[in-house]
């Protein structure tokens, strides 16, 4: 079936609005944006969109209660949630150093959870 | 016990005040002093875990708190840079004596050379947009919220309702949906959102968040705790439709309504506040009206970028350096900037020609509403200096434009930043 969907660019200021058009997941058209960037954006947001995740897990031993931390790459937009509730059962002892991974190849996507910052220890 | 006599003293440890430390001591400032009222330096960039920034700076997407760690490092890189945590300022005097407090010292004094305001801004509360209904708790700022959430460990609420459409608000909606939270709406009093399209789509579509525009919240319910809100559409006026009012329910109400320049130690010293961006009124080189007292980053003027907030910290901190060194030329001309026809600030306000000045100055400025296809034009009286098209021009996004400092030397003495259709 010929599926249609509306898609607010985010590549640029100017937040061009476009349509794509595909079936069975091949895009088939792209109309509406003004740069192929837009395009491509727009192509990929039907077909695999992708988010970086930001979120915090648990520290004990540090001098704050939560350690926040990022995903090293985009992760596939339906794996946000599961990838975050992961990391909401996780508890870490400080002291912890920006950049260390906090989970190697979360589920199996291929990507690392690395901290965003510096804990010490109390 | 750190020395009480400094060059250079900078209140405030958010990222324009670790530029200014920074910039001053590469400036050859000897003793610079960085007073932060909180327990660790980073300012608002702790509590902003989200990516995005430094992608002019850096190049590359960091994290809030991964971008004030790369400036943290360098202010302790620096041995000529004392950090005072959790120190609060409570006067500074026209001789620039400072008077702070905090819980080693008790109350102390420290005199400067020369004084950088990077105090930063505060959020607008409940009481700035004057919502009436009861008083219960779990209505909080966004930026409180965030804190909590983010920092310390809470979470204000289990189902929550978002006034405001910044990027603030649309932040935190994405951040309280993935805790768990559910939100329910986030409601805008403008027919469109001021946030980046981007946290448009990736704070709300993405979590299937309603986005009401033109609504408002009549009424907070509820009589220890927030039960829930009335909202109704409001008109081209703002004024509420009668008639479309309707009800949410929620135990917590997240304001996102706008920033506000925090001058009160300037104000009381009698600095001179421009009324548009409730900041002090500087020039080019972040000075404002009283010598040697300088200023930058959210406390001038409330930005988008923090990319731009590290450059006027990195101005302000050279300039301050020069001026405790007593390296500041003499003033041959004088030029006062403004802004009219769309666009709605712009800073500096002021332009003071030194003998000898060659650097370009650049002008950031702000329109009032979105417009595409225009042209932002500098004029000296009838005379374009300078001309920018512009495929659009957004309230929410910085307009940055560099001006040669001869085409300054040839004008007015009064400029103007328009924008011509």
């Amino acid at each position: 079936m010929e599926e249609k969907r509306r898609i607010s660019c985010i590549v640029c200021p100017l937040s061009c609005e476009g349509e794509v058009s595909s079936k069975s997941g091949i895009v088939n058209a792209v109309t509406g944006f003004s740069c192929p960037r837009g395009e491509a954006y727009a192509r990929e947001e039907v077909t695999a969109p992708k988010r970086m995740l930001t979120t915090t897990v648990r520290i004990n031993g540090g001098k704050l209660p939560l350690l926040p931390v990022v995903s090293q790459q985009a992760l596939p937009k339906d794996k946000i949630i599961p990838c975050a509730r992961c990391l909401a059962n996780l508890t870490i002892i400080a002291p912890i150093k920006e950049g260390e991974v906090v989970v190697a190849n979360i589920l199996n996507l291929g990507v690392d959870i690395i901290a965003s910052r510096d804990i010490n220890p109390v | 016990m750190y020395e009480q006599n400094f060059q250079v003293v900078i209140i405030g440890g958010g990222p324009a005040g670790l530029a200014a430390a920074v910039s001053a001591s590469d400036n050859g400032a000897e003793r610079v002093l960085v007073i932060e009222r909180d327990r660790e330096l980073g300012g608002i960039l702790q509590q902003c875990i989200h990516n995005g920034f430094g992608l002019h700076r850096f190049k590359e997407e960091l994290t809030g708190p991964g971008y004030a760690g790369r400036y943290i490092k360098m202010v302790q890189e620096r041995s000529n840079i004392t950090v005072l945590l959790d120190t609060m300022v409570l006067s500074v005097t026209e001789n620039k004596t400072i008077v702070g407090v905090n819980p080693q010292d008790g109350i102390f004094q420290i005199t400067a050379k020369a004084i950088i305001f990077a105090m930063g801004c505060r959020e607008r509360t409940r009481g700035a947009i004057r919502t009436p209904g009861t008083r219960p708790a779990g209505v909080l700022t966004a930026g409180a919220a965030q804190r909590m959430v983010n920092m310390e460990g809470y979470l204000p609420g289990k189902k929550v309702v978002i006034l405001g459409s910044g990027d603030i608000g649309l932040i935190m909606a994405r951040r309280m949906a993935l805790e768990g939270t559910r939100v329910e709406a986030v409601l805008e009093i403008m027919p469109y959102s001021n946030g980046l399209t981007r946290n448009v789509v990736q704070c709300l579509q993405d979590y299937n968040i309603p986005l009401y525009l033109a609504h408002t919240i009549l009424k907070i319910h509820g009589k220890e705790r927030i039960t829930g809100v009335t909202c109704a559409k409001v008109d081209q006026n703002m004024k509420p439709i009668a008639g479309t009012e309707f009800y949410l329910e929620c135990d917590c109400l997240l304001l996102s309504v706008g920033l506000i320049p925090e001058n009160e130690l300037s104000r009381e010293l009698g600095i001179q506040i421009d009324g548009l961006t409730s900041g002090p009124i500087v020039d080019q080189l972040r000075q404002t009206n009283m010598a040697g007292f300088f200023a930058a980053g959210n406390v001038v003027h409330v930005h988008d970028l923090v990319d731009f907030v590290s450059e006027e910290g990195e101005i302000a901190g050279k300039y301050a350096t020069a001026y405790a060194k007593s390296e500041i030329g003499a003033v041959n001309k004088v030029v006062a900037v403004t802004s009219a026809d769309g666009v709605r600030t712009v800073v500096p306000q002021m332009i003071n020609l030194h003998e000898g000045d060659t650097l370009p100055i650049r002008l950031y400025m702000r329109v009032g509403k979105t417009e595409r296809n225009v042209k932002l034009a500098i004029m000296s009286g009838a005379q374009i200096l300078l001309e920018k098209k512009l495929a659009v021009a957004k309230p929410g996004e910085m307009i940055v434009v560099e001006v040669p400092s001869d085409k300054l030397k040839t004008s007015d003495d009064k400029i103007t930043v328009i924008l011509k259709r």
